[in-house]
This record gives C-alpha cells, sequence and structure tokens, in this order.
C-alpha cells in the first residue's frame, strides 16, 4: 500500500466521537414481542382503542412475514424474542411539564451532543420535540406554534388529543402491510413525532427533533407523521446521535408524510447512530420505512438526508407524486467506514400528471464499508409529462471499501423523460497532495474534498444543519479532528 | 536556503534522479531546463514531498533542516510552494474556500492571526487584480472545468497570496499564450525578494525573456549536466539540448 492509502486508512479508522453512555432508570418491559406486550405498550400509553386494535392487527399480519433479504447487506439474524419493545426514562410520574423537570443527567447528555435546548430555545428559534429512548420528555415553542393552529407534539400525545387526525391519517401513506419492519414498527410503535399545518399556514421556524437511543438492549420504534394541509408550508429536522454500546441495536422507524394541494414538506435527516466500532462489533442495525405522499395538485415534498452512522442502514425515503403538477425530490448524502453498510436511495412514483422529480445521491465509501444506492423511478400510465433526473455519484477511499448501484427504472408511459446519470470516483493521492501542498493537513483535505463532492445535498440543508452535517462528515471520516 | 547533495530518487524501481548538486540561495532565480523525460518535474516534486517516489541516496537540507524528515504539509508551512505542471481538479470546493483554507494553515505555523473572511477577501482582490482576473473566479471550484491558462494563472495567484520562502513553478509556462505569459511573469517578478527564491522549471527560453534568471541549470538523464548565467538559455535556444550532452560524455570519458 503506498503513503497516500496509509494515510487514507489512519484517517478514516479512528474511533466515534459521541462514545458515552448515560446512567438513567429505565422502565423497560420484558424480552419479547406477543400480543399481551403489545397491550401493555398500548396502556402504558393511555391509548384510546382504535390505536390498539391497529397494533394488534398489524402484529398479526406481522406473524405471516419474514425478514427481507433483498438488499445488499449482511448481519448476524436479529432474534425478535431477545429485544424489549419499550422503554421510557423514568422522571416523575407523568413526565416532566418543563426543563426544570427533566433528568439533570439527561440534559447533561445533550449538552455533550451540543444540542442545549436552552440554548435552542432561546436563539436558535427551533421548536424542539426531544425524544430520549421512546418518550418525548421536553416540547418547547409550543405556544407560539398553537396561535397559528400548527399541532407539533409527541405522538403519544397527539393519539390522545387529536385522535381524529391521526385516525384519518395514520397508516395511509405506509399501511403496516408495507413491509416486514414497517409491520413491525406499527404494531409496538412508542413513541415519535406528529405535526398538522393547517391550510395556508406556512411554519415560521424549522421544526426540529433530536433522537437518541440509551437504554440498553432496546429496539427504537419511532413513529412520525406530518400533515401539511392546503397551501401549508413546513420544514422538519431529524437528527440523531447514539452512544457507545456493544450490542447490535435494532432501529425500524416509521415516517409518512402528507402535502395536500399547494402544500410544501421539507424533511431534512442527519442520522449518525453508532456504527459499531473498527472491527464491525455492535452499531446500529437501522431499517426505515420513510415515505411521502404528494396527494394534492401542485404538492411538493422533498427529503435531505446525510446518512453518517448505524452499522446497517436500510432506508428509501420516497415519494408518491398523486397530484397533477406534483414534485418529488431526494438528496442524499450516505457515508460507510469500517464495516459500515448503506443501502440506501428512493422511490418516485408518478401517478398524476406532469409530475417532477429529482434525485441526487452521493455515496461515499471508506475503510471497508459498503455502499449501494438503489432507486425505483416509476411512470404510471396515467402519468402524462412526467420528468425524472437521477444523479448518482460515489466516491471511494481506499481500495477495500465497495459501491454499488442499482437503479430500477419503470416507464409506462411513453411522454415520461427519466435521465439517470452516474459516476464512481477515488479520492485521489494527487488531489491530497495538492491540498497538503498548501499546507492543508491531510485530514481538512479529505473533509474538504469529500465536502465538495456534497455540496448540491448540503446547499439543500437549513443553514444550521448544513454546518453541522458536514461536521458530523468530517467526524465521521476521520473519526477526531472534525 | 537549498542545498542538494548527490539525490537519487526512483519511481516504481526505475531510476529518474541520478546524482542531483544543486545550491540554492535566498534572493536568487533559478531555471532548470532540459529535455522531456530528464527529471525536471521529478525533482521538483521530491522537493515538494509527492509520494510515490523512493529516496535512495543523498541529502536535501532546506533552512538548516533534513526536508526529507518532513510531510509534504510540512514542507508547505514552512515556505516551499510548488507550481503544478497539471493543477489538481477539486469538484465542489471554491477557490475561496481552498485558499482561505491553505493561507490559515501556512499563517498558524508561522504564529500569525489566521484571517478572517474579510480579511481574506480584501487580501485576495488585491492579488487578483494584479494577475487581471475576475472575481467570480473566486466561486468556482478549483481547476474545475478551467481553461489552461485559467490553471496556470491560479497557480501563480496562490503564490502570491502565500508568498513563500522558495517557490518552485513547474512549467507554468506551458499552454499560455503571449498576453497571459506577461501577466503570469509580471506575477511572478513582482514576487522576486531578497528573501526568496525562485525555481523555474522549463522547457523554453521563451519565460526567461521575461523573468531574469539568476542561474540556468540544464537537466538531463537524472543530473544537472551544465550550469551557467542567462546567456546559458538562449544559447540552448539555438543549440538545443545535444551539445551539452555529447560535451558532459566527452568530460566524462
Amino acid at each position: 500500500m503506498d503513503a497516500a492509502n496509509r494515510q487514507l486508512d489512519e484517517l478514516i479508522s479512528r474511533d466515534y466521537q459521541h462514545g458515552f453512555y448515560t446512567e438513567l432508570e429505565s422502565d423497560t418491559v420484558p424480552l419479547g414481542l406477543n400480543e399481551d406486550i403489545i397491550r401493555l405498550i398500548s396502556a402504558k400509553k393511555h391509548e384510546p382503542e382504535f390505536m390498539l386494535e391497529w397494533r394488534l392487527q398489524a402484529y398479526r399480519h406481522w406473524l405471516t412475514l419474514s425478514e427481507p433479504h433483498w438488499a445488499h447487506i449482511h448481519y448476524q439474524p436479529i432474534d425478535y424474542q431477545d429485544i424489549a419493545y419499550y422503554s421510557a426514562p423514568k422522571s416523575g410520574k407523568d413526565g416532566p411539564q418543563s426543563l426544570a423537570e427533566v433528568d439533570p443527567e439527561l440534559l447533561r447528555t445533550y449538552e455533550k451532543l451540543g444540542i442545549p435546548l436552552k440554548e435552542q430555545e432561546m436563539l436558535a428559534g427551533v421548536a424542539v420535540d426531544a425524544v430520549f429512548d421512546s418518550v418525548s420528555v421536553a416540547t418547547t415553542f409550543k405556544d407560539k406554534l398553537a396561535d397559528l393552529g400548527i399541532i407539533f407534539c409527541p405522538f403519544s400525545e397527539a393519539v390522545q388529543k387529536y385522535p381524529d387526525l391521526v385516525r384519518t391519517y395514520l397508516g395511509t401513506v405506509v399501511p403496516f402491510t408495507d413491509n416486514f419492519y414497517a409491520c413491525l414498527n406499527s404494531a409496538v410503535f412508542s413513541d415519535g413525532s406528529f405535526c398538522y399545518i393547517p391550510p395556508g399556514v406556512r411554519c415560521p421556524m424549522e421544526l426540529s427533533t433530536y433522537f437518541r437511543i440509551n437504554a440498553k438492549n432496546t429496539g427504537q420504534f419511532e413513529r412520525t407523521l406530518i400533515i401539511a394541509d392546503k397551501d401549508a408550508y413546513v420544514s422538519y429536522l431529524e437528527g440523531c446521535t447514539a452512544p457507545m454500546r456493544d450490542e447490535h441495536q435494532l432501529h425500524a422507524a416509521v415516517v409518512e408524510l402528507i402535502a395536500l394541494e399547494d402544500a410544501q414538506i421539507k424533511y431534512s435527516t442527519v442520522q449518525n447512530w453508532y456504527p459499531g466500532d473498527k472491527e464491525g462489533r455492535g452499531g446500529i442495525y437501522n431499517f426505515v420505512t420513510k415515505r411521502g405522499d404528494c396527494r394534492g395538485a401542485r404538492s411538493h415534498i422533498s427529503w435531505t438526508q446525510v446518512e453518517t452512522g448505524s452499522a446497517i442502514t436500510w432506508k428509501y425515503p420516497s415519494v408518491i407524486l398523486r397530484g397533477d403538477e406534483s414534485f418529488g425530490e431526494f438528496y442524499s448524502v450516505a457515508l460507510t467506514n469500517h464495516h459500515q453498510q448503506a443501502d440506501t436511495g428512493t422511490k418516485m412514483i408518478h401517478v398524476g400528471r406532469n409530475t417532477r422529480s429529482t434525485v441526487i445521491s452521493k455515496g461515499i465509501s471508506a475503510g471497508l464499508g459498503q455502499n449501494a444506492y438503489r432507486g425505483l423511478i416509476k411512470v404510471l400510465a396515467s402519468a402524462d409529462g412526467a420528468r425524472n433526473y437521477t444523479q448518482c455519484d460515489s466516491l471511494l477511499l481506499g481500495h477495500r471499501c465497495g459501491a454499488h448501484t442499482f437503479p430500477y427504472i419503470e416507464v409506462k408511459n411513453p411522454d415520461a423523460q427519466v435521465e439517470h446519470e452516474a459516476s464512481t470516483s477515488r479520492i485521489g493521492e494527487d488531489q491530497l497532495f495538492y491540498c497538503t501542498q498548501r499546507g492543508i493537513s491531510p485530514e481538512d483535505a479529505v473533509s474538504m474534498i469529500v465536502s465538495g463532492f456534497c455540496k448540491a445535498v448540503f446547499k439543500e440543508l437549513p443553514m444550521e444543519f448544513a454546518v453541522e452535517a458536514q461536521k458530523l462528515l468530517g467526524v465521521s471520516l476521520e473519526g477526531g479532528t472534525g | 536556503m537549498l542545498s542538494i547533495r548527490n539525490l537519487h530518487a526512483s519511481r516504481d524501481g526505475k531510476e529518474i534522479l541520478r546524482g542531483i548538486d544543486l545550491d540554492i540561495q535566498a534572493g536568487e532565480v533559478h531555471a532548470i531546463m532540459g529535455p522531456n523525460g530528464s527529471g525536471k518535474s521529478t525533482l521538483a516534486q521530491v522537493i515538494a514531498g509527492q509520494p510515490g517516489y523512493q529516496i535512495t541516496e543523498g541529502e536535501v537540507a532546506y533552512l538548516g533542516q533534513d526536508l526529507m524528515e518532513l510531510s509534504p504539509e510540512e514542507r508547505a508551512r514552512e515556505g516551499i510552494f510548488l507550481g503544478f505542471q497539471y493543477p489538481v481538479e477539486i469538484p465542489g470546493v471554491s477557490i475561496a474556500m481552498f485558499l482561505k483554507t491553505s493561507l490559515n494553515a501556512i499563517r498558524r505555523q508561522q504564529g500569525l492571526p489566521e484571517v478572517d473572511a474579510m480579511e481574506f477577501l480584501s487580501l485576495v482582490r488585491e492579488k487578483m487584480k494584479l494577475m487581471q482576473m475576475n472575481e467570480a473566479f473566486l466561486t468556482r471550484a478549483v481547476n474545475e472545468g478551467f481553461s489552461g491558462g485559467e490553471k496556470k494563472r491560479n497557480e501563480v495567484l496562490q503564490l502570491a497570496m502565500l508568498e513563500p520562502r522558495l517557490a518552485i513553478l513547474d512549467e507554468t509556462d506551458s499552454g499560455l499564450d503571449i498576453d497571459a505569459l506577461e501577466v503570469v511573469a509580471n506575477g511572478i517578478n513582482g514576487l522576486r525578494s531578497a528573501g526568496r527564491a525562485i525555481v523555474l522549471v522549463t522547457h523554453y527560453q521563451r519565460l526567461l525573456n521575461y523573468i531574469k534568471p539568476d542561474v540556468v541549470h540544464v537537466l538531463a538523464q537524472g543530473r544537472i549536466l551544465k550550469s551557467g548565467g542567462p546567456e546559458l538559455a538562449l544559447e540552448l535556444e539555438q543549440r538545443g539540448y545535444g551539445w551539452v550532452e555529447q560535451e558532459s560524455k566527452a568530460v566524462a570519458a
């Protein structure tokens, strides 16, 4: 191996930065899954009958399904009976009403992650629905949002306070029959965020949730539902980091977005779950179903994701372009280092007339990382004038990683225009030397080259998030200097 | 400033430099000329620390330090600048971002405060004017889609910004039309100073009409066969390199 490659190898073989573990008392149900566990979860959350029924239906359907194995990923079989399906941090009987009531240990955890809630409340104007393990423990800016008629609350709260909204929309984009993991989530989901923007309202702030897995050996099953009513607009940020731990953890979230006529939803994710150590031990298994439904004419949904964490990422944020002239976008940066595996991409389903979609995917592989882009562009016969543009680029660092592209295109309408561009490149010795010859350290050089590669995606992120994403990318690659 | 003794270097087992001796003092301008494949670029790259070469013999001292002990970025921060013959593209990274990162890395080493965005802009604007470059240039990705001439101007812009102690310019004149050559040469001439040494690696005498060297070396077959004053360059222009090689063989015999 030559000097430049050795250097790259050293850079990318450092340790996870957010590796710490918070000791909190957890209220955890016994391991395993059966109808009693589901009843217990539902009871703990004081859910109405319809919710329990839905969970049970999902569970019974799940029993008929088997784990899918078509993705380009490899892992030890998951024992679904060896997982605790509910865990809530203990902090008083009915949950805290303000930050003062929040477990100080928990607040310190957030501070370590650089997300002091207080500061965010005051400075950033971001309303945070903070999810620690499964139950939301702090919600801010509610009053301001309430004045506009915006509902932004933990999912469990929405189930109780707005059962009609939940009932109307839950499972209408991702039905529990959709796939194995989404079905499991439907049966056991613990909490998540709920958001409703009324007609004509433009949400004045970025809505944000920070997820964090903590309690040992607990699956994380988030459920998020966002509805933008006619002519409404919302930008939603989801970001997460996770502490160091040994065991594989299953994470199977479901996110459903619904945009009615002329509405726009922008959903941005920075995902930094624990990726496992250098030898590939531990790390999160992240099997996520994210889908948006452009239900109304001229509606617009865009997904932007920066995926740097997890041992396994299985995730295809998609858009169903049902409304005429609706528009779907997917911007993705996925980074795999050490033994990480990612199989990610999108599905754009063109149903309505003159629907458009744009897909920009940037995959970065380092170490022994395996990175696959899997994308489906489907144009139904009804979708006259549909257009898609897909660009999918891979960047390799070193010689032992892999990049794979699986584009699927199904066009049933002769009027459609579908474009696909792909490239694969390697950070060259010559690029690195050009930078170091200008006094730039190899760490900074790699970080800069990778940022440049991802620029088309980063510019889609909200400003604050873009800075964080860039930093994260640096940390994930170098594990150190950032 | 730079002292090279009996330097041998090879790449993939093939010896390219076969015993270079060279002394360069502060304030001097040296021209290194020679036919294709003679080792000119290799010499420039070895001084700058490009990976991939094996130094099999000899030593290089720079400001009293063993240069070969330093990493490429350490050499750069100690004031060694290489103007690339083939500048490298870095997609998505703006010239401004690249140059500011570079400038601050070097300033940190020198114990100077880092420049902020405003200071950087005023400094780079001044240098760009000198190089007759449009400001829009700053937002373009490093060397991406640049013409040959733009790439070379960009190298000299970096040179002007970083103000190194030892500048080695590898065929900075190639690919330039007469007007661009004059701009580039003026830029380089503006940087001549008592504390700085400049090494011009070139095929042609053309550049030397604009930048008058103090010493001219002829490099062929991995050795410096002849050194002289500026008149040597003119002689090479008229007679080619063959006679130098003949002469040196005769001496060796």
